[in-house]
């Protein structure tokens, strides 16, 4: 086989490019298997996208996974419905100009700037590496300012004593709690959130979870590809929860 | 030649003593009983909710806590301005300062979800969080007034005074900015996210604490037998007056504000038309019971009499907690904008007013927090020269003339 020098060099100028970005690719498929020992880094942004026009009204499975895997009983609680935890809720939208209605989960934004950990007095309120927004509950003193500060009512104040709680979500009277994106599932690899999981389930795959700094994430394409829109981006707060069709 | 002012400790072995001690010793027992009973159950047992998420406890906190430092004001007049005839009541002026604010913080913490957890909150700081700048805020404060009030009874470090004076003015105008930020900076609620909120509480400030002052003060001199001279109650009246009015121009200032931009509209509409009990306390508590009656009083004949003073002053106080109830839970019940211009619902009571009743507890512990300070002042004028022997007008001004008092009260009037 006689190889041209016009041919040789291509091959070369390929081989020597392949060799050049071979260990970055490597590297970013090593940084995405994070085993659960590693660190939290900025590698991973996680986040969740919301198409509404998947979201059925009436339709609680989110809501009603999110529940069951973080051990919140509204049966158990004595207080009202404006005193329980409400981690995740369905809110229907209606455009009085039009009639236009639909329907969407809503939970902690997570924002990359958030107000709610802006304003906690000890640093409770606190945003890790990867994007998620969390409460440290044991240095949270119930002051609740992070929830006055929330643009979404996505804090709960956690007004009653709380009994059958799950190892992975600890939880406490006095202290505020919301959202953590399942972070116990995010760290143990799971790749999904339960309300994400339960949407799934019902066959509407309204909600995607997902690394929103891996290109090749169904939620980055996705985002690149559609037109997506964040609650009150006017805040500009970079919510790292998009949602479709609002 | 400059009389010298005397400064007596109140006798403090009368019944009436005794009684008034109790009864504030009554109010603080019971706002720790309603402590324990919130901490116990939860918060579930009073009307505050996860959408009012501050009740009526942080309306008693916040009025205290900006009284003291309006309650400064006649000291700072005395120092930093160079009012001599404010001197004699200087001392109580910075004792109230500090009462009040005591009081109004042991509310605030007694609220907390954990406030077992206090030394959490003095041992962990995130510093873009006003709360933590205010930690510090309102302990210098207690220091600086605290070193100011040791300058005005000590001679040996009377050089200070002056310096000392000054300092804790402007330490009083930075803990009022920090307490107008703590709403002032929210920028997700609809009534809020206003830089007029530091200096209206500044105003609200001079206001509220120079009405808790006036009567403190006619109440400690009058029970025990001191004389008040018609002419520096004159001014102190006239000076409420002015402060009353100042209150009303900037509530003017920020619902015009609001009323131009259509975003504010819902809110507006809330508060100023169809809010309830919002509405009524905003027109009848805040702006009638203490706006226009006060100042209709405080620059009318009827002044002359000390009752009508005093009734003024209550008047401030009670129009004071009306705005502040306004202010702190009308600005939650009003639901927030997540979507503007849509119609929404959900099970958290998206889109709907919040409903929220003060409970017993709350109020309890709030007064708990009045019994705090007025204990605190009551025992602490026995225990030290903070009451001026007297404050008639030829006491107090070397060129007083009793004729000039009663022009004085005329012109006034």
């Amino acid at each position: 086989m006689t190889v041209s020098r016009r041919e040789f060099l291509s091959i070369g100028a390929a081989a020597t490019a392949g060799a050049a970005i071979a260990p970055g690719i490597s590297l970013i498929d090593l940084a995405q298997a994070k085993s659960p020992e590693e660190a939290v880094t900025a590698a991973q942004r996680w986040g969740l996208l919301i198409d509404t026009n998947k979201c059925n009204k009436g339709c609680t499975a989110c809501v009603d996974a999110c529940h069951t895997e973080n051990g919140i009983d509204h049966e158990q609680l004595k207080g009202s419905e404006a005193t329980k935890p409400h981690w995740i809720r369905k809110v229907e939208v209606k455009d009085p100009n039009t009639g236009f209605e639909h329907s969407l989960p809503v939970m902690c934004q997570h924002c990359q700037e958030p107000p709610c950990v802006d304003v906690c007095p000890t640093g409770a309120s606190f945003k890790r590496d990867d994007g998620i927004v969390l409460v440290d509950r044991h240095i949270c003193i119930g002051c609740r300012y992070c929830m006055m500060a929330c643009p979404y009512k996505a804090r709960s104040f956690e007004h009653e004593d709380i009994t059958d709680q799950k190892e992975h979500a600890p939880r406490g009277k006095g202290t505020v709690e919301s959202c953590t994106l399942c972070v116990h599932k995010v760290d143990r690899g799971d790749g999904t959130t339960a309300c994400a999981e339960a949407c799934e389930e019902e066959g509407h795959r309204a909600i995607l979870f997902g690394d929103l700094n891996d290109p090749k994430s169904e939620i980055a394409r996705t985002v690149r590809a559609k037109a997506t829109r964040r609650i009150r981006e006017d805040l500009n707060l970079d919510n790292s929860v998009r949602y479709i069709g609002i | 030649m400059k009389k010298a002012i005397h400064f007596r400790m109140i006798e403090g072995s009368s019944l009436g003593y005794g009684a008034l001690l109790a009864v504030f010793g009554a109010m603080i027992a019971l706002g720790l009983g309603a402590t324990y009973y919130m901490e116990h159950n939860g918060h579930w047992v009073t009307g505050m909710t996860n959408k009012v998420i501050w009740g009526t406890p942080h309306v008693f906190a916040v009025f205290l806590i900006v009284a003291a430092s309006g309650a400064l004001n006649v000291a700072s007049i005395a120092s930093a301005f160079n009012r001599a005839a404010y001197k004699p009541m200087a001392r109580l002026s910075a004792l109230l300062a500090i009462t009040l604010l005591v009081g109004g913080l042991a509310v605030l913490v007694l609220d907390l979800g954990r406030p077992d957890r206090l030394i959490v909150a003095m041992t962990y700081y995130n510093f873009k969080s006003i709360f933590a700048w205010n930690i510090y805020l309102y302990t210098g404060f207690m220091a600086i007034v605290g070193i100011y009030i040791w300058v005005m009874m000590d001679n040996s470090v009377r050089k200070y005074y002056k310096a000392a004076g000054i300092a804790a003015f402007i330490w009083r105008l930075a803990l009022t900015t920090g307490t107008g930020s703590i709403f002032g900076f929210l920028v997700a609620r609809q009534a809020y996210d206003a830089a007029i909120m530091a200096p209206m509480f500044i105003i609200m400030s001079f206001s509220f604490g120079l009405a808790v002052f006036l009567l403190v003060l006619m109440a400690s001199m009058n029970w025990t037998g001191r004389p008040i001279g018609d002419r520096i109650l004159n001014r102190l009246k006239n000076l409420q007056g002015v402060f009353v009015a100042a209150v009303l121009y900037f509530a003017v200032a920020y619902h015009l504000t609001n009323l131009y931009a259509t975003e504010h509209h819902g809110i507006e509409r809330f508060i100023l038309v169809d809010g309830g009990i919002y509405t009524q306390l905003f027109w009848i508590g805040q702006v009638l019971v203490g706006g226009i009656i006060p100042l209709a009083l405080l620059f009318s004949p009827l002044a002359r009499s000390r009752a009508v003073i005093a009734l003024a002053a209550i008047l401030v106080i009670v129009g004071g907690m009306a705005q502040m109830y306004v202010i702190i839970i009308g600005g939650q019940a009003y639901p927030l904008v997540m979507f503007p211009g849509m119609e929404v619902s959900s099970a958290f009571q998206d889109g709907t007013v919040a409903e929220y009743s003060p409970s017993l507890p709350e109020v309890l512990l709030g007064l708990g927090g009045v019994g705090i300070a007025l204990a605190a002042t009551t025992f602490a004028l026995k225990v030290l020269p903070f009451l001026p022997a007297s404050l008639a007008d030829a006491d107090i001004d070397p060129h007083h003339k009793p004729e000039a008092a009663a022009e004085t009260s005329a012109e006034a009037a």
